[in-house]
């Protein structure tokens, strides 16, 4: 048990291990690792960055739909009011059409009874004159009756 | 073993603790040390570069897994007793630990079964586990010391670091006095690190051999609760390495 040059070349082995160990072994291994803990850093702030954004847009869609709900009652409403307005204005119209068309009727029929009352004065008054020339038998002058038709005819 | 009783048993412990050796006086050189502990790091060396090369971001396999395992853990040691800024501190952590691991983990190959295969083979002697020698042992802690006096001149300046070596911790009137105690200081770092693993394990070891003399049936009985608890030692003095080397090494990078 005593010292000899094996200590000497035990400690040129260890030199060089741990040489080998510095350059090839401990880097990429270390390198590997810390790469590793970056990804699932990155992994897990994105899983939660993404949960955020879902919920964020959730309730922005909820928000929409209520919108969207929200305009189409309005747009209903709006619609009722603007059917109702024109059926108004359609009944509006035509009843005042209506009675433009009634006071024309009315204002034709007046002109239809005067036209037939003036043609039925001026029949009365030939059938007057027809009926008194043949009472009379005679000729009588045109002229000197006409003033006379006439009187009669205003006061018929 | 012709010789039978109490001189066989000696025979077989003896023949058990002879490494195979080239050489004569200060340039022999273990054979068997050596081997296996240059083996044991390529092996090392072989599975984590093949990780390293393939080592990917995504989800990682088994062996990728465990030895990422192995750096976290050595990393979490160095972040907690090291608070420099030096990047050789945890690849060298990491190398003693796993090596010294792979070193002890020797133990607990059946003592018979290396040296008599080797024996099969011709070879007649063998010690398989490399930190049952003293030369392994203070190999390494020899190298500590020489980093730790590397770092201290480096980070320090070799004015700083001689000044505090002369004026601590007693201040400069006791100069000679500071010299001596942190002879014995530095004296006693790599003497404990390299004698705790060495003793550690060469008790193990002979533990081992001495439940491999008892008869065969009696051989599991004590053999196996000794190789569980070993399963704990083997672990417990690689770790206490690195981490000594660890608080040694930032030691000498704090000024005091």
């Amino acid at each position: 048990m005593n010292f000899n040059a094996t200590l000497i070349g035990q400690m040129i082995t260890f030199g060089l291990l741990v040489l080998f160990t510095m350059k090839y072994v401990w880097p990429p291994i270390v390198q590997a690792m810390q790469d590793r803990q970056q990804r699932i850093t990155d992994g897990l702030i994105s899983a939660e960055r993404s949960v955020r954004e879902q919920e964020l847009s959730k309730a922005k869609a909820s928000q929409l739909l209520k919108e969207a709900k929200q305009q189409a009652t309005e747009i209903l409403a709006q619609a009722h009011k603007h059917a109702n307005e024109i059926i108004e204005q359609s009944k509006q119209e035509a009843r005042i059409e209506g009675d433009r068309q009634l006071l024309a009727a009315k204002a034709e029929i007046g002109q239809e009874v005067n036209r037939a009352r003036d043609l039925l004065r001026s029949q009365v008054v030939n059938l007057a004159v027809a009926g008194a020339s043949k009472i009379l038998k005679r000729e009588i002058d045109e002229s000197a009756n006409a003033a006379m038709l006439d009187d009669l005819i205003k006061q018929l | 073993m012709s010789e039978g009783g109490v001189g066989s048993a000696t025979g077989y412990i003896v023949h058990h603790l002879t490494n195979l050796k080239v050489g004569e006086g200060f340039w022999a050189v273990h054979i068997d040390t050596m081997f296996f502990s240059i083996a044991l790091g390529i092996f090392f060396l072989g599975v984590f570069i093949k990780v390293a090369r393939s080592a990917t971001s995504g989800v990682p396999g088994d062996l990728q897994n465990f030895c990422e395992i192995m750096v976290e853990f050595v990393d979490t040691q160095v972040k907690d007793s090291f608070h420099g800024r030096n990047p050789v501190i945890a690849p060298l952590a990491l190398t003693i630990f796993l090596w010294v691991f792979l070193w002890n983990f020797m133990d607990l190959i059946p003592v018979d079964l290396l040296p008599s295969i080797a024996a099969f083979f011709g070879i007649p002697y063998l010690r398989a586990v490399p930190s049952t020698d003293l030369n392994s042992t203070f190999g390494l802690s020899i190298s500590v010391l020489l980093l730790l006096y590397y770092y201290g001149f480096k980070v320090k300046g070799i004015r700083n670091c001689t000044i505090e070596i002369l004026t601590h911790p007693i201040g400069k009137w006791f100069m000679p006095f500071n010299l001596l105690l942190r002879i014995v200081e530095d004296l006693a770092k790599p003497i404990s690190l390299g004698l705790r693993l060495f003793g550690n394990l060469y008790a193990g070891e002979l533990i081992f051999i001495l439940i491999a003399l008892l008869p065969w049936w009696m051989q599991f009985v004590l053999g196996w609760p000794w190789a569980v608890f070993h399963i704990l030692i083997i672990t417990l003095q690689a770790f206490i390495f690195m981490v000594l080397t660890i608080v040694y090494l930032s030691m000498a990078h704090e000024d005091h």
